[in-house]
């Protein structure tokens, strides 16, 4: 059986569909220490500001069933420094075009940092994360309303040609409905899902374990809802899904394309096993020929009804 | 770094709700004393980091307190268990600063990395004071290993039940090349504070990955933002902001 597992999503080519997710994979400098990176479809980078951030206060990070949570609030050295410095570091150390993840805290924000980034030659897509939980007036603020959303992609759409997806929260009432609104405004695909929000608290000390109280849970755990909602959004639009939530394996990979999502994201599997994602990818074959898939492209939305 | 599977030899335990595991596989990736190792534990997701108390070629030695879910769970291991360990992590300390006679400075469950430097630090011809801080004598942790490497070993107790009555900081009297330090915050601080040498001391954060992916256990420094898992644990006295 010859086994194919490349895809295009929106005239980027890639290799296999595994990106690892924006915040678990910083600038993939600490991961060439545990593996040659180049086997990634592609990546996607730190979320990206147009000022240096640091960040939330400590702990940031806290365990839960089947995954955790974190509230690291999109630490970053500011679009400035990504372009003069990382995006070139990435070119020597990776080589294929990465995916370009950027936060914001106003229309302007999302636009001045996608001019910027849309101009480096490997940034292939740019992936507008309008759905952190963890940062106040922002992120998440333009995610959780259709108007809002649209807003910001239309703002984007107009200062780039290149691939616009639009990272979507599922912390809101109907994900559909902003997945269509973004759509509507020009966006090429949807990525989904951000985290959940969610909180632990420390009983010794009667306290929050999360210094921002709360925190965006990821992991095994939210695996099924991430596939119910990727399964929903690929009914609603038209566009390609980078679908993420939990994905930790070559049999998650295909469930996830199965749902409905061309390319799969790879996010907390990464800070567990640092070498997860070339795992995964070595183990695509495998998978595929189990299930007697040969081109893995094919199955995006198979499991519809 | 690197992904081993080590094998638990033996776990037995060290002073109160602390315990030492002895585990053998390959320790290649330990390149320096204060390093930490970060394990996966069954049932849990985040690996939980733990400071390496001392190695050789084939054999590691975690001594660590059990205060939560991963660690009583760690407390309960039996020899044979198989673990599956990043190993080599942060940067630890530099042996090189120490001069003639450093001080090592260790409070409660910081001691264990302390250990696996005097040791080093003995190896190497240094004349080495060891001041340890804990709550009671029960706590009491590798006092007869350190005088047996050959360290000077001094001790205080809160409550006075073993070596003197106070904080670590009052066993500091002495005129020092160096000094390191490792256990927490507020001793640390006091330590900062008190001694005039120069010196390194090793910090603890909730972290994600260990390896400096994830941005959770992040600091600021004089020196810019550091990672506590990739750039530390270990900081240099300049650079601290308390």
């Amino acid at each position: 059986m010859v086994i194919d597992t490349r895809i295009n999503l929106c005239g980027v080519e890639m290799d296999n569909p595994v990106i690892p997710a924006s915040g678990t994979f910083d600038y993939g400098r600490e991961f060439t220490e545990w593996y040659d990176i180049r086997c990634l479809g592609s990546f996607s980078i730190k979320g990206t500001t147009a000022e240096p951030r640091f960040g939330n206060p400590t702990p940031r990070i806290a365990e839960c069933a089947s995954g955790m949570l974190n509230a690291v609030g999109l630490q970053n050295p500011g679009v400035d420094v990504v372009v003069a410095e990382e995006l070139p570091n990435i070119a020597k150390i990776y080589g294929k075009p990465v995916i370009a993840n950027i936060g914001g805290f106003s229309v302007e924000e999302y636009v001045t940092c996608s001019e910027k980034l849309a101009a480096c030659d490997n940034v292939g897509i740019l992936e507008i994360n309008i759905s952190c939980p963890n940062v106040h007036g922002g992120g998440m603020g333009f995610g959780t309303q259709a108007s809002s959303a649209a807003e910001v992609t239309r703002a984007v759409r107009k200062v780039t040609d290149k691939p616009i997806f639009i990272k979507l929260t599922p912390n809101v009432t109907d994900i559909c409905e902003i997945a269509k609104a973004v759509e509507a405004e020009g966006a090429d695909g949807i990525s989904m899902i951000n985290t959940l929000l969610g909180m632990r608290i420390d009983k010794r000390r009667k306290k929050p374990i999360i210094a921002n109280v709360t925190g965006g849970y990821s992991g095994p755990a939210v695996f099924p809802v991430a596939l119910a909602a990727v399964y929903r959004v690929y009914k609603a639009v038209n566009i390609p899904i980078m679908g993420m939530g939990g994905v930790s394996s070559a049999e998650d990979v295909i469930e996830m394309m199965m749902a409905g999502a061309a390319a799969v994201q790879v996010g907390a599997a990464n800070l567990i096993n640092p070498c997860a994602c070339r795992d995964i990818i070595n183990d695509l074959p495998r998978v595929m020929e189990k299930y007697g898939i040969e081109k893995l492209s094919d199955i995006t939305g198979g499991a519809h009804v | 770094m690197n992904q081993t599977i080590l094998t638990v030899i033996d776990n037995v335990p060290a002073a109160r709700d602390v315990f030492k595991m002895r585990l053998s596989g390959d320790t290649s990736a330990i390149t320096r004393p204060g390093q930490f190792v970060n394990v996966l534990i069954d049932g849990l997701y985040l690996r939980r980091p733990i400071s390496v108390c001392d190695w050789d070629e084939d054999t590691l030695t975690l001594v660590y307190k059990v205060v939560g879910e991963g660690t009583e769970k760690m407390a309960a291991m039996t020899p044979g268990t198989k673990l599956d360990i990043l190993m080599g992590l942060g940067n630890g300390f530099d042996v090189e600063k120490a001069g003639d006679n450093p001080v090592l400075i260790g409070g409660g469950v910081g001691i264990p990395p302390i250990y696996g430097l005097a040791k080093r630090l003995i190896a190497a011809g240094k004349t080495v004071t060891v001041a340890m801080g804990f709550a009671s004598a029960a706590d009491v942790l590798l006092k007869d290993e350190l005088e047996a490497l050959g360290c000077t070993v001094k001790i205080a107790t809160v409550d006075g039940t073993a070596g003197e009555k106070g904080f670590v900081t009052g066993l500091l009297n002495g005129e020092y090349s160096y000094s390191y330090a490792c256990g927490p915050i507020p001793m640390l601080k006091a330590v900062f504070d008190t001694l005039t040498c120069g010196g390194e001391y090793s910090f603890e954060e909730r972290m994600g990955c260990g390896f400096g992916a994830c941005m959770g256990c992040s600091c600021k420094t004089k020196y810019g933002n550091k990672r506590i898992c990739k750039d530390g644990p270990v900081l240099v006295k300049e650079e601290i902001i308390w």
